[in-house]
């Protein structure tokens, strides 16, 4: 049943290039050699643990602390930078803040667009989050139009007082009003290119890489024809959809 | 290539277990205070019952409601198939209506695969005379997952399962269905019949066959009793019920010689007093209320997996 197949949701791509799916070729990835081809580091792990420590801060300086605050990751990568926040908050505060995950697959608005795709888990703390300050958490900011969904999934699961998004990378290119609250770091990128971001609990390593799309021409062993590629790309392309 | 579901053999071990975790996961919509997601907006389910069905049609209409897709529902009593109308007739009919997918029931063995030769849409068996019912083995197989491995456990077969069925070998689709997915998700199947219950050519099955229930319920993780389906019995296939009841029914006394961590199933509807005892029926150790409950959510996924994303191209 091919029908079935699901696009793997652990791949580590983020920001627009899933090559399966979409038919664009990118580079070649497979950690830890990625500094032979042709990605470049944007931001080293001292700099991630920093960026975390800053965000971390700035969510109990708005928050007046970190009661009635929920962090929800958004699988895949979202997850693990959800519970090293929730661990940094603990430490700074001495007292332990609710966490889990939140998989949005269901209320993604390409879902038409690509086979469908296997399910994440959806992990609610037990106090729920009604009444709640709800604090999304993903790898990075894109389009928004997984933020999108993750509005409208929290909508069904209850009523948080307010709901806040954190990010480790904002790269720019919105296609919905949604802005970060908290940002890692904002990188002005190009369409073109693709920002990974790399996490020990996932991948081994703590990295945010930069790297171009390849262009057709030299991409090897590309399934498709080039234009069939960028006419992909055009009726397609949804910055954000990427492989959860 | 393979947009259906009509056989339980059609599925790879991976496609399988795609499906568990996926109604594992969709297992909490069921808990949250609003029941739904909006992933089927928009898509038509039909339900086009030829046989009488309670749950499994009640199954996929929650199933598909909770994925906010439409349902038809279309039972031959009272329809133009009174009037003599074509399965093909009916089928078109209802797909120029709009429909994506259509979900059967057929009283002839066969019906949904020459079924998917005629639409453009999906086509799900929902059990097919004395042939199949693959989505009553996927909720068989996740009950089967969930109590004897956890609910928590994602990406996993039952390796080494020993899945006793027995009863009605011979007439029951959902034993055909569940030898097929079971043995494909590793487990190990045994059938216990009484000998004219036995399906013909039953020895080429991937299974053992036995006819004594007494000597392979102590070697059971999972004990599945099948219907006696009298409606579909043209001959006597035993004495009388006393005596298939005394042989290869399910009381309490057989019950005790079950393994601590086993599980009985039955697929429903069940004859109380012939292959399963009340008092077993309602034990702690009968999943068969459970059954029902996954039976929703497993066709959630089927549901979420055939029709949730783009159609294949190829």
């Amino acid at each position: 049943m091919c029908a079935m197949k699901p696009v793997p949701g652990d791949s580590p791509e983020t920001g627009g290039q899933d090559s399966a799916a979409r038919g664009s070729q990118t580079r070649d990835f497979n950690p830890p050699h990625w500094k032979d081809q042709g990605w470049k580091a944007v931001l080293t792990p001292e700099e991630i643990r920093r960026a975390l420590s800053r965000v971390a801060h700035e969510v109990l300086e708005r928050n007046h602390g970190g009661e009635d605050v929920v962090l929800l990751g958004i699988p895949t990568r979202g997850v693990p930078l959800a519970g090293r926040l929730a661990g940094r908050i603990a430490e700074f505060e001495g007292e332990p803040v609710a966490h889990g995950s939140l998989d949005v697959t269901m209320y993604r608005d390409d879902l038409r667009l690509r086979p469908a795709r296997a399910l994440q888990r959806t992990e609610i703390p037990p106090d729920g989050i009604d009444g709640k300050t709800v604090v999304l958490v993903d790898d990075v900011l894109y389009s928004g139009r997984t933020i999108r969904a993750a509005l409208e999934a929290l909508n069904d699961l209850g009523r948080p007082r307010s709901v806040q998004l954190a990010v480790l990378v904002d790269r720019g290119h919105r296609e919905l009003p949604i802005r970060a609250d908290y940002v890692g770091k904002n990188l002005p990128t190009a369409h073109r290119e693709v920002v990974r971001v790399l996490l020990a609990e996932t991948d081994g390593e703590d990295s945010v890489l930069l790297g171009d799309r390849i262009q057709p021409d030299n991409a090897e062993g590309a399934d498709n024809a080039a234009g069939a590629n960028n006419a992909d790309d055009a009726a397609q392309e949804t910055p954000e959809g990427n492989a959860r | 290539m393979n947009r259906h579901l009509i056989s339980a053999g059609d599925l790879t071990r991976e496609e399988a277990v795609l499906i568990l975790d996926t109604a594992a996961e969709l297992a909490s919509v069921s808990d949250r205070p609003i029941r739904k997601l909006p992933t089927l907006r928009g898509r038509t389910v039909v339900n086009l019952f030829y046989e009488d069905s309670t749950r499994t049609r009640t199954s996929f209409e929650a199933a598909a409601k909770r994925l906010s897709a439409d349902v038809i529902n279309f039972s031959a009593k009272g329809s133009s198939v009174a009037k003599g109308e074509s399965l093909k007739d009916t089928a078109l009919t209802l797909e120029a209506m709009g429909s994506d997918a259509i979900v059967i029931r057929h009283p002839a063995s066969g019906a949904p695969h020459r079924l998917a030769g005629w639409v453009s849409g999906s086509v799900i068996n929902a059990g097919d005379g004395t042939h199949e019912h693959p989505t009553q083995a996927l909720l068989d197989a996740f009950t089967m997952r969930e109590r004897l491995r956890g609910p928590d456990e994602r990406g996993a077969g039952l390796d080494g399962v020993q899945v006793t069925i027995v009863g009605d070998v011979l007439h029951s689709r959902v034993a055909r269905s569940n030898v097929l997915l079971l043995t494909t998700l590793g487990a190990e199947v045994t059938l216990v019949a009484p000998p004219t219950l036995m399906p013909f050519a039953v020895g080429t099955w991937p299974v053992k066959i036995s006819y004594d229930l007494d000597a392979e319920l102590s070697k059971s993780d999972v004990i599945m009793m099948l219907r006696v389906q009298q409606e579909r019995m043209t001959a006597a296939y035993f004495p009388s019920v006393r005596e298939y009841r005394r042989r290869y029914g399910l009381d309490t006394g057989r019950m005790a010689l079950l393994p601590e961590h086993a599980i009985v199933m039955h697929p429903g509807p069940m004859n109380r007093g012939v292959e399963i005892a009340a008092d077993v029926a309602d034990s702690a150790r009968s999943t068969i209320v459970a059954q029902v409950a996954n039976g929703v959510t497993v066709r959630m996924a089927v549901l979420y997996l055939l029709l949730g994303g783009a159609e294949e191209n190829s």
